[in-house]
């Protein structure tokens, strides 16, 4: 069994890990190198490398390159970089947040047509977003909201508002309901039981909500383009911008900012890692 | 050869936890026993190794004359009777029933009929085709015993299966199972933690405490001669009063215990001890040990007095004739013939 | 006569289509420990959950302590809880368990006092030892033990317990049982006990009020609601072994139970009744009906025999060994007065 099991993990590993393997290589190169026909896949500290081989010259150049504006955009990949993770990050814990609050409300309330309202949250999630794109555009017009970080922000936290309430719904109905009531014959009110006793142990809850809502706000990429043309453009509508540039398209700067760009989600997962793995089992165990 | 035979069963689960360690037990055919111990003693462990759903890390089990030890629990003829139920929430009563009868090859005619009369007996006939989800928690256990029954397996295996339910369910299920069992001979194993429960349904019981068997005995043997102080404390409800002393080598027959002396058959021993004597066989008098009575506990047919003494707190047992406040100051006396006595360290019985 | 510390008047519960409460009426006195004993589903955890605050009742009202606190908030109240399953907070330690009640807003209490305070109730309890360990580690006895602790730390008007050792082993139900009553009585603070466990309603209250289907059926000491139950229903609650119920109707002066074997004279004209016959007041000989042992039941102190009598089924407790077998006849016999007697339509 234990040889089965390295036969099928090392195959799938190789080809998971292919593209991430190859944006890295392409990052290294320069221009030329990363557009010509034959593949070169060993980096080489030499100036001069042969045609023929695998080997290309590798340099940081294309990093470099990331902190100064490309030709036809205003800004560097840096800028953009920063709207990407001021907007995603102000959104996921708006969503969090929100979603936490309206979640412990539906989850210990009796709220005259919870089912119902339930309901109409997640519906919110049946359209396809690019359905409403054009009504949103209208709507924000007359509240001077395209071209900002708080257009962009509030779209996200209303469509990730929706799972964040369904998700932390799910959290706090698995938790005693005691744990508060506890606290409130013990003398705290209402809102001291919840941020005392619920907060802390919906920690992995939280996690869980804030990963999803990261990923589908940082990537988001329809309503970005939509809402904005200069000032809180996201990394994906600049990298699609780059396409048609007059000097090529810039693949080892694409390859590098993707990179870097994947970086954060990277870090931030492997951070709650461990309420991740203690979430997907949340609820199969009961105490 | 015993019906169902443990040899030196042990278990040790991969964290290191050494559950059972070292049962050795024989069960004659047609016998009611019952595992009776704390929680945590490994009781449950034991049964689970008998049905096959744990596999022993040592040791050996033989049922009827076949040697089971690593047999998958599909392939041992048990029924088992779980804590919670354990019925199919998908499946109406009728299908949780006939569920195990399926892969047996039987025609559909012989199993309406076994199930028929299994329903029957267990009074729930006008419940096959509700789901487990619409009965009430006596009716879901009702269930689940009539689920291990259909099959008509060598052995019946039950986890607490009354843990659960209210008292009035408890005590109807309970008369049940014993009046099944007297009728239908069948050899079972009960885990309890309940010692009314034990006492009432036993053969045998078998007193388990961390991972050890205690005692094995009839339900009179245990409760009167316990092997050891677990036992003495365990069985009982409350258990027997203990009291540390000494029988100094000048006065054989008298036991010392701080300021007050009880007179106790004569045996060749001197030095500690602890000695037992049942709740029901202290007595008021007019010459005895002074107490004092701290709290009153009315039982309906009885009194439990519990006393503060010289030597301790004890428990007294007595008819409602007997009337007494708390704050009284009174004396009492042990009944000599249902003393016991128990060695120091090993806390094993002496007399 | 003390006064009462809480007083119920004609209070009623409403969840949706079921009437969890009606016209419930009750005074907890000075000091007195009060059963609640009923059946799952009786209305009990409600009960205790309005008298805490924690559901507002739609009728009626309740006073504590002369004060009207229908509608105050459970942290006005200034009652402690014991709940049935949930006991502590899994991730604090036992100390910062038993800390939270006094850090609630307005209690003001300093470091020291709350330490002080924390101290001592583990020594009433036992638990010093424990009381740096995180809760999550503890075993079931002593996380109620803790659970027990986090409700006197703070000396609060009235204690409520719901259930609180259901869940626990029978020995170590046994143990906390006598220890609640002992505590209750060195705090002499007022307890609402709820429990559907006759033995610890008889052996702990000073009074029990018998609950079923959200109404109370009977008020009184438990001597009193063993010996003159209102209702079969309430004698089938009370008693181990449970009393015997035999239904009867009287002809020619004797009553005759369904199977037409007279079994006792009816000194009453009754027509058709109830009577409740404990198995404890049963002897076993000096009767005139015979009766046929079916199974014998030693439970140590006592013996049950299940006996089969004038067609009924019925249990007779002796104390002792007994010499009986399964098939030897008895002659069962009890004195008149012991007999209960409901009159039945």
């Amino acid at each position: 069994m234990k040889h089965i099991r390295w036969f099928i993990l090392v195959p799938y590993f190789l080809l998971a890990t292919t593209p991430l393997i190859w944006l890295g290589v392409t990052s290294l190169k320069t221009q030329t190198a990363a557009i010509n026909s034959t593949a070169t896949i060993i980096p080489s500290t030499k100036e001069y490398v042969p045609v023929g081989n695998l080997h290309f010259s590798a340099s940081l150049n294309a990093y470099q390159k990331l902190a100064i504006p490309s030709s036809g955009s205003a800004y560097s990949f840096l800028h953009y970089l920063n709207n990407s993770l001021i907007i995603g990050l102000l959104s996921t814990l708006a969503s969090v947040a929100l979603g936490t609050g309206c979640a412990y409300g539906f989850s210990r309330f009796q709220i005259r047509g919870a089912q119902d309202w339930l309901f109409f949250i997640l519906s919110t999630r049946f359209l396809p977003p690019l359905a409403v794109v054009v009504p949103v555009l209208m709507m924000y017009r007359q509240f001077d909201l395209p071209n900002t970080h708080l257009g962009l922000i509030l779209l996200y936290t209303a469509f990730n508002l929706s799972l964040a309430v369904w998700l932390m719904k799910g959290f706090i109905d698995d938790m005693p309901r005691a744990y508060e009531e506890a606290a409130l014959v013990d003398g705290y009110t209402r809102f001291q039981a919840f941020y005392k006793i619920i907060l802390p142990q919906s920690a992995t809850g939280m996690a869980v909500t804030a990963v999803f809502c990261m990923i589908s706000a940082w990537n988001e990429y329809g309503f970005a383009l939509a809402l904005n043309n200069a000032h809180a453009v996201t990394v994906p509508v600049y990298f699609a911008g780059l396409q048609g540039n007059i000097q090529g398209i810039p693949w080892p700067q694409i390859a590098a900012g993707v990179l870097i760009f994947a970086l954060p989600i990277v870090i931030f997962t492997v951070l709650v890692r461990n309420h991740l793995l203690r979430g997907v089992t949340f609820g199969t165990i009961k105490q | 050869m015993p019906f169902l035979q443990l040899k030196n069963l042990h278990k040790t689960y991969p964290d290191g936890t050494h559950a059972v360690r070292g049962i050795d037990l024989d069960v004659q055919e047609g016998e009611f026993i019952v595992l009776l111990g704390p929680s945590g003693c490994g009781k449950t462990t034991t049964l689970r190794m008998i049905a096959g759903l744990e596999m022993p890390t040592d040791g050996q089990i033989t049922l009827a004359k076949k040697e089971i030890t690593h047999h998958p629990a599909s392939k041992r003829d048990i029924g088992f009777v779980f804590q919670f139920y354990a019925l199919y929430p998908h499946m109406t009563v009728h299908q949780n029933i006939a569920f195990p009868l399926e892969n047996l090859g039987q025609c559909k005619q012989e199993m309406q009929t076994t199930l028929l009369r299994v329903s029957k007996s267990l009074g729930i006939e006008h419940l096959l085709d509700r789901h487990p989800g619409q009965l009430s928690g006596g009716d879901q256990q009702r269930v689940s015993l009539a689920r291990a029954m259909v099959r008509q397996p060598d052995i019946y295996l039950m986890d607490e299966p009354l843990g659960t339910l209210d008292a009035d369910h408890r005590l109807a299920l309970r008369e049940f199972i014993r009046s099944q069992q007297l009728a239908l001979g069948v050899t079972a194993i009960y885990v309890t933690h309940d010692q009314e429960e034990a006492m009432s349904l036993a053969d045998r019981i078998v007193v388990m405490e961390s991972g050890h068997i205690r005692q094995t005995g009839t339900p009179s043997e245990i409760y009167h001669y316990p092997a050891d102080l677990f036992v003495a404390n365990f069985v009982g409800s409350p258990g027997m009063n203990l009291i540390e002393g000494k029988i100094s080598s000048q006065e054989q027959g008298l036991f010392k215990a701080s300021s007050a002396e009880i007179a106790i058959p004569s045996l060749a021993y001197t030095g500690p001890l602890t000695l037992g004597i049942r709740p029901e066989f202290i007595y008021p008098t007019d010459k005895g040990i002074s107490a004092r009575v701290s709290i009153i506990e009315y039982h309906g047919s009885h009194h439990d007095i519990h006393l503060d003494t010289p030597m301790g707190n004890l428990t007294m047992r007595t008819p409602l004739s007997v009337t007494l406040s708390p704050k009284d100051n009174i004396q009492i006396a042990f009944k000599q013939n249902e003393i016991r006595l128990f060695a120091p360290k090993t806390g094993h019985a002496i007399l | 006569m003390s006064a009462p510390i809480l007083t119920l008047t004609d209070v009623g519960k409403r969840f949706g289509s079921i009437q969890a409460l009606s016209d419930i009426t009750f005074e907890v006195l000075e000091n007195e420990l009060l059963v609640v004993l009923g059946p799952t589903g009786a209305g009990k955890t409600t009960l205790l959950r309005t008298i805490a605050g924690l559901e507002n009742p739609d009728k009626g009202h309740l006073t504590l302590y002369n004060k009207d606190i229908t509608a105050s908030t459970p942290a006005q109240r200034d009652v402690a809880l014991v709940f049935q399953n949930f006991s502590l907070y899994p991730n604090k330690t036992v100390r910062e368990n038993l800390a939270f009640p006094l850090r609630a807003p307005g209690r003001n209490f300093t470091e020291d006092e709350i330490g002080k305070q924390v101290n001592e109730t583990a020594q009433i309890l036992h638990i010093t030892t424990l009381l740096d360990r995180p809760a999550n580690r503890l075993s079931g006895g002593e996380m109620q033990r803790v659970a027990i602790g986090r409700a006197i730390v703070r000396r609060p008007q009235l204690f409520l317990m719901d259930e609180p050792l259901t869940n626990l082993d029978a020995k170590l139900r046994e143990t906390l049982r006598v220890e609640i009553i002992r505590l209750q009585r060195d705090l002499r603070t007022p307890m609402i006990y709820v429990t559907h466990d006759q033995t610890e309603a008889l052996s702990m209250a000073d009074r029990i009020v018998v609950l079923s289907e959200g109404r109370i059926l009977q008020t009184g000491s438990p001597k009193e609601i063993y010996s003159h139950p209102k209702t079969p229903d309430i004698a089938r609650q009370l008693g181990y072994p449970p009393i015997n119920l035999i239904q009867v109707h009287s002809t020619n002066g004797h009553w005759q139970t369904q199977f037409g074997t007279s079994i006792m004279p009816a000194e009453t004209n009754q027509r058709k009744a109830t009577l409740g016959i404990r198995p404890e007041v049963i002897s076993t000989q000096g009767g005139r009906t015979p009766a046929q042992i079916k199974g014998v039941e030693d439970m140590g102190p006592a013996t049950i025999l299940l006996v089969t009598w004038a067609g009924e089924h019925i249990r007779i407790l002796v104390s002792g060994e007994s010499k009986y077998k399964p098939g030897d006849e008895i002659y069962p016999a009890t004195s008149p007065s012991d007999i209960l007697i409901w009159q039945t339509q």
